[in-house]
């Protein structure tokens, strides 16, 4: 089974196009078009609406270029927000990558034929919908849930997580930890098995082999696992509004609630600065990441 | 080289799963010997360098090196250095970065580590490549780096796993003598694994011929060329032709019906033998010169010399002459008496073994 080899996509696109060099040059322009049209009615467009939006005033009589709503950060409740936001992707993400590390060493080390399937059992979730999988975790955090009933019965003190930022990170590690893994596993089975066995040979341990070769190696891999984690940790309101109740207000609650109200202006320029922060990240990763580890998972 | 045996491996066995890949395999290397390990791929001889290098453990048997048993000691603490088949450099450092692993690791000082930096790029003809990366170097560069690599730490004992495999054919005869000269200027031991017999005949003081986990003959590599000791080694050392015959009496053997003189004794009356004739020991004279015999079948130019394939008392003898005879000629076949090298029939199970690959 080939469905967790992520970095396959590469030697396709590359085997496409010579493949598409026989055909000419003409009709793979051809074919590409759906994929043009859909580029830029999806993805282009929108961006170009979010901008307008974000850029200017409701005010029909002076439609004036501004940056009010982008200002609209500045707002203490807004930028308390975005700060718990930051914090929180950032906890969720440190958690993911130092789960995540040894358990993809353990993977790309064991030579079992149960690797897929132990894979498998690690993009099993991603194959139910997120909702249902965050609101099990509310049924399982909640005071009269799971976890508390379990206490109550063994006579123990019951825990409040429910509600708590605690239960927002719960629910970023575990959504998201899928996306940690397996950037870092692809980068760490295309490690040359001869190049550990030279480091060793050289006269490094074990732990002087994994600090001076096998990490610095993994680079690649981490830096896209904690893209893939932090961003969708950092623009995420349905596991704050599930497992945070109406308490725990993040970033991408202050925008959903300004675009549910029909506040396009002020939801455009605060997804503005969120993407802001995105960019920021990508630009990391493309930095690091020339090898393309899963970048193609998006 | 003197007769100290410096790596003695005794009694090694490994299995992977059912695949017995070494058995009871018994070696030693002297110090300062180029030796190799020739044979054909899944014969054991990658296995048994990574033995000596720590990667695998034998599931039986000992790895002594100088008097002591390193069986069970770790790669790093091993007084040897390798080479791999595909460099294996560190792609994220700089090639003085690579050079200076071991000794960083070893905490020696800085000076020391830049002089010896600049002697080992002097040594594998790499001057002034001290802050390029691995992956804008060639493949026969990026070799001579892992070699420079591995020898900066001063080793006992240098282990080559097919480090020419990877490189064309005109580069590959050139770090052969790179390699020739390194090994006499640095004067330390060298074993060295390849599949090609070309590379093993042309380095090596000692050439071991190895074929599915047993090993076949130990010699020099003239030893090994003119005198093989069974079917499988005379076959994959160069081109032969060999001819199941009869030992008549010391001397005297019957090939394919005809009675040949030989230099052979000791073999008894009236016993089955192989005997190998290297193509390029057949003299082709006029019919009525010849011992017995044949018309040529093929010819083809092969440069240095033609390849006819003559067919006397039945078979196709393979020849290899600088001169040429056409196609549907008679000619006779002359062999002289030392050129014929006998070989008992296998008798024994690992013997039998090689007789079924063949």
């Amino acid at each position: 089974m080939k469905l967790f080899n992520i970095t396959n996509t590469k030697t396709n696109s590359s085997s496409n196009k010579n493949g598409g060099s026989s055909l000419g040059n003409d009709k793979v322009k051809w074919l590409s078009l759906p994929y043009i049209v859909w580029m830029i009615g999806f993805i282009i467009l929108p961006l170009l609406v979010i901008i307008y939006y974000g850029l200017t005033s409701g005010n029909k009589l002076k439609n004036l270029f501004t940056l009010g709503n982008i200002r609209l950060i500045l707002d203490p409740t807004n930028f308390k927000a975005l700060r718990l936001s930051l914090e929180l992707s950032l906890i969720s993400t440190l958690i993911c990558l130092l789960l995540a590390y040894p358990l993809a060493m353990i993977l790309s080390r064991s030579r079992m034929k149960s690797n897929n399937f132990i894979v498998m059992i690690i993009i099993l979730p991603m194959w139910m919908n997120f909702l249902l999988r965050t609101i099990a975790w509310q049924n399982i955090l909640e005071r009269t849930g799971i976890i508390n009933t379990v206490l109550n019965f063994l006579k123990l003190p019951t825990l409040n997580i429910i509600n708590t930022p605690l239960a927002i990170v719960l629910g970023m590690v575990y959504n998201f930890l899928p996306f940690m893994v397996l950037p870092i596993y692809n980068v760490l089975i295309k490690i040359d098995k001869d190049v550990v066995a030279a480091a060793r040979d050289l006269g490094a341990n074990s732990i002087q082999t994994f600090l001076k070769i096998i990490l610095p190696l993994s680079i690649p891999g981490v830096i896209s696992g904690i893209t893939m984690v932090f961003v969708p940790s950092l623009t995420t309101f349905v596991i704050s509004t599930i497992l945070g109740g109406s308490k725990i207000i993040l970033i991408g609650n202050v925008i959903e609630q300004h675009f549910r109200v029909g506040n396009w202006h002020a939801g455009s320029g605060l997804s503005i600065v969120l993407m802001f922060f995105i960019l920021v990240s990508m630009a990391i990763l493309s930095k690091y990441d020339k090898e393309g580890e899963g970048g193609s998972l998006w | 080289m003197t007769d100290n045996k410096l790596i003695n491996l005794i009694n090694i066995s490994k299995s992977y799963g059912d695949n017995v890949v070494l058995d009871e395999l018994n070696l030693y290397i002297r110090e300062n010997e180029f030796l190799t390990l020739l044979g054909p791929s899944g014969c054991g001889k990658t296995t048994t360098l990574r033995i000596i290098g720590g990667f695998e453990n034998p599931d039986k048997g000992q790895v002594i090196f100088e008097g002591k048993d390193i069986t069970k000691l770790p790669p790093n603490e091993r007084q040897l250095n390798t080479v791999f088949q595909k460099y294996a450099l560190f792609t994220h450092m700089t090639i003085a970065e690579n050079i200076a692993f071991g000794l960083k690791i070893k905490k020696k000082s800085k000076d020391y580590i830049n002089d010896k930096i600049k002697y080992a790029l002097k040594l594998v003809n790499l001057d002034g490549f001290e802050n390029r990366m691995p992956d804008s170097l060639s493949g026969g560069q990026q070799q001579r780096i892992a070699i420079a690599r591995a020898i900066v730490n001063e080793p006992k004992v240098l282990l080559l796993d097919e480090p020419l495999g990877a490189l064309d054919l005109k580069l590959r005869q050139d770090m052969q003598y790179e390699l020739i000269r390194l090994k006499n200027e640095l004067g330390i031991t060298f074993i060295y694994v390849t599949h090609d017999q070309e590379e093993a005949l042309t380095m090596s003081d000692t050439v071991v011929v190895m074929n599915q986990g047993y090993i076949q003959q130990i010699g020099s590599p003239e030893d090994i060329y003119n005198e093989p000791q069974n079917a499988f080694v005379a076959d994959f050392i160069g081109e032969s032709n060999i001819l199941p015959s009869i030992m008549i009496e010391d001397k005297l053997v019957n090939i394919l019906g005809t009675s040949f003189a030989c230099v052979d004794t000791g073999f008894g009356r009236n016993k089955p033998v192989d005997v190998v004739i290297r193509p390029e020991d057949i003299d082709l004279v006029k019919p009525e010169d010849g011992i017995i015999k044949g018309v040529v079948t093929s010819l083809l130019f092969k440069g240095v010399h033609y390849e006819m394939e003559v067919n006397a008392n039945g078979h196709d003898w393979l020849v290899h002459s600088t001169d040429l005879v056409p196609v549907g000629n008679e000619v006779g076949i002359w062999v002289d008496p030392y050129d014929i090298q006998i070989m008992n029939k296998p008798e024994s199970e690992d013997e039998e073994a090689v007789e079924l690959d063949i």
